[in-house]
């Protein structure tokens, strides 16, 4: 940062304008374009498998939602036949179950416990090693990296998620190179939900369950009618690229109806909602309300919730040496603000107690994060919901605080 | 990726310090030393912004600069030994390598305020932030009204820039007063909290901008006092605290309500926090 920054006064400071909208043009003009085309195509299975090999043909590395340890996870796919393949979830606070279903969709499900955050903002990586030659030390900063990764299966809040991190880690004073690198090159191939999980919200958050942006290749999963098509939307030049590759053929008026259907279907069977237009004035004016006390005797501070949660970006940083001290290497990880560490400064914690600590989660996600990037934190994906040992339900710790119960709430 | 994500000054990795020789080490009391370092490349900094040090196998942790801003060539930091960090640091001697990554954040507005009066008031540690603000004030002694420091101590072997104390007390023009909460026999000074010092202090409260830098009860308490006192909220600021890990606006720890302490501040003026001040462990 230069001094030139640094000598506006603080009162002089206004809010740094917002370098996107998220809403309008998160994705870039190149895939905003194609889907003026509207040019829709229907793929068969088959031909979805030939769309991953393609894809894979290009010098990606596939990742996709796979069966493992009771959970639908992303991890490296080869075929679509490691896709959770007739399998769906159910979810509720604090519970999580695998059923199988009547038919064999590929994606007959809500997201799991994970999201792409784990590849574009790792969990854990060395930010860079020291060595020392007598006096001097030498800094080697981790190279970035090249891998070009592809996404298979992302959804529409999924979709936002990364929009919203990219905000906090590419489109603000700094850049964190790793992340920028990564997600320069990924492939997004978005599938809209053909049903909503019982701790889903997108529709209220505005973050789904249809992508409108943000992807190369969107599909819509069409079991209806005895025939499993999907039907394609390709909006940037290496989705058009991608698809022309490919066995397809033009969707038929009825395929993009009963897409539409689908999609429709999902929007109106959400499994929660939350009023989200006035959060931030909501929750912060009420810093002091009982509420946080009460979801404090039942917040276990366990930092699951931030986690699973897509958004959530924040880190701490490790270091770490050789027994002969001349090498040192620094680590970056995810943290939470639900630990005790976290807001640690000589003396102590700044927020020592679990209500504060809930408090700090709650209204950064909901709140404080429409000041500082534009937009709210949450993407209405349920995760924290479902992944909360105690079961903490967001959208009704919001309407405590609104004082109201769930019938009196405005719909979305 | 949309180029509009472009962020506008971003160094190509933010996060990898530079080793930087230290050239001096002061003592300045029993747990507080001054570093000195020679970067390769003077980069110019504000007065009240802050580096990111790091003692090789240590850590890192963000210290003020508090040297003059004026001749960056040389950085100095003042830092009490208060953890494995800071403790490290100060095992250093002249020779040795800190790693240094910044300047970050938003510093004192010395430039917003000329032709006022201008009164300081640090605590402990906190002076040494604001002696950057006093070099520059000295520097262009004319372009300000009447100047006032105060400074409180926890008991005089805590007092820090002894030697610069004096001289600023000899310097016309210039009002200082420095209390210690526990004095002893040899004490001649002021003794308690700063607070009620600053009705000694010469200032016209409607032309008057204060600077604040302290721990944070001694931040609501005079901050409170200059209130009381006629000077407005918009023209008091104070810089904060809190646990940082990356300065960058990414590791997320500095967060105070809305505001990123990093890089929003750590100068912020009063009315932009003094509601999110009133409440406890937010």
């Amino acid at each position: 940062m230069g001094a030139g920054k640094a000598l506006i006064g603080a009162d002089k400071i206004q809010r740094r304008p917002i370098y996107f909208d998220l809403h309008d043009k998160g994705v870039g003009q190149e895939r905003m374009a194609a889907q003026v085309d509207g040019a829709m195509a229907t793929v068969t299975v088959e031909g979805l498998q030939a769309l991953l090999q393609a894809i894979q043909a290009r010098g990606y590395r596939a990742f996709g939602p796979t069966l493992q340890n009771q959970a639908i996870v992303y991890d490296d796919i080869d075929s679509i036949d490691d896709l959770p393949r007739g399998w769906t979830d159910e979810q509720d606070g604090g519970r999580y179950r695998l059923l199988r279903r009547a038919d064999e969709a590929l994606f007959g499900y809500s997201v799991g416990p994970q999201s792409w955050k784990k590849y574009l903002h790792a969990p854990k990586l060395r930010l860079w090693t020291a060595e020392r030659h007598g006096e001097d030390v030498s800094v080697a900063p981790e190279a970035s990296p090249s891998d070009r990764l592809a996404f298979i299966g992302v959804r529409a809040c999924e979709i936002r998620a990364i929009e919203i991190q990219d905000r906090a880690l590419v489109g603000d004073l700094y850049v964190d190179p790793h992340y920028k690198a990564l997600r320069e090159r990924a492939l997004i191939v978005a599938v809209n939900c053909g049903q909503a999980g019982n701790t889903c919200f997108c529709a209220s958050m505005h973050a789904g369950p249809q992508a409108k942006q943000g992807f190369d290749i969107a599909l819509t999963e069409l079991l209806d009618g005895g025939e499993h098509v999907f039907l394609v939307e390709a909006a940037s030049d290496e989705g058009r690229a991608l698809l022309a590759q490919i066995p397809h053929r033009a969707a038929s008026n009825r395929e993009i109806e009963t897409a539409e259907a689908v999609i429709e279907r999902t929007a109106s069977s959400m499994g929660r909602k939350m009023r989200s237009d006035d959060l931030n004035e909501l929750l912060m004016s009420n810093l002091e309300h009982p509420r946080w006390d009460e979801v404090a005797t039942r917040c276990l501070t366990c930092a699951n919730c931030t986690m699973v949660c897509p958004t959530c970006f924040c880190t701490s940083v490790e270091d770490v040496s050789d027994l002969a001290g001349e090498r040192a290497e620094r680590w970056r990880r995810w943290d939470s603000c639900f630990t005790m560490d976290f807001s640690y400064i000589h003396g102590g914690s700044v927020r020592a107690s679990a209500k504060s600590r809930y408090r700090q989660w709650m209204t950064h996600k909901l709140a404080t994060w429409i000041d500082q990037f534009g937009s709210s934190g949450c993407v209405g994906c349920g995760r924290c919901i479902t992944w909360c040992p105690v079961g903490i339900d967001i959208t009704e710790e919001v309407r405590a605080i609104r004082g109201c119960d769930a019938s009196a709430e405005e719909p979305r | 990726m949309p180029q509009t994500l472009k962020a506008c000054t971003s160094p190509p990795d933010p996060m990898a310090p530079r080793m930087t020789p230290v050239t001096r080490f002061i003592r300045e009391s029993e747990d507080v030393f001054t570093l000195d370092l020679a970067p390769e490349r003077a980069t110019p900094f504000a007065p009240g912004q802050f580096n990111m040090l790091y003692a090789f196998g240590v850590g890192e942790i963000p210290i003020s600069i508090s040297g003059d801003s004026q001749a960056p060539e040389r950085l100095t930091h003042t830092i009490r030994a208060v953890g494995p960090v800071s403790a490290a640091l100060g095992r250093l001697k002249a020779g040795g390598r800190v790693g240094l990554r910044g300047p970050f954040g938003v510093g004192w507005p010395v430039d917003a305020y000329k032709g006022f009066d201008v009164v300081l008031i640090a605590g402990g540690i906190g002076l040494a932030p604001l002696r950057p603000v006093i070099y520059w004030l000295l520097r262009h002694r004319a372009a300000y009204g009447r100047i006032g420091v105060l400074y409180g101590a926890r008991a005089p072997d805590d007092l820090i820039f002894r030697s610069e104390l004096e001289a600023w007390r000899r310097t016309p023009d210039f009002q200082l007063r420095v209390a210690v909460e526990r004095a002893g026999p040899d004490w001649t000074g002021d003794v308690g909290y700063v607070t009620p010092l600053l009705s000694k202090l010469r200032f016209d409260p409607r032309d008057a901008v204060a600077m604040i830098c302290g721990p944070e009860v001694m931040i609501r308490a005079t901050a409170l006092a200059l209130e009381d006192a006629g000077v407005a909220d918009s023209r008091i600021f104070v810089s904060m605290e809190r646990n940082m890990k990356c300065a960058i606006g990414h590791c997320g720890h500095c967060q105070f309500g809305p505001l990123f302490v990093c890089k929003d501040g750590p100068v912020h003026s009063y009315d932009r926090v003094r509601n999110l001040l009133a409440y406890r462990e937010l």
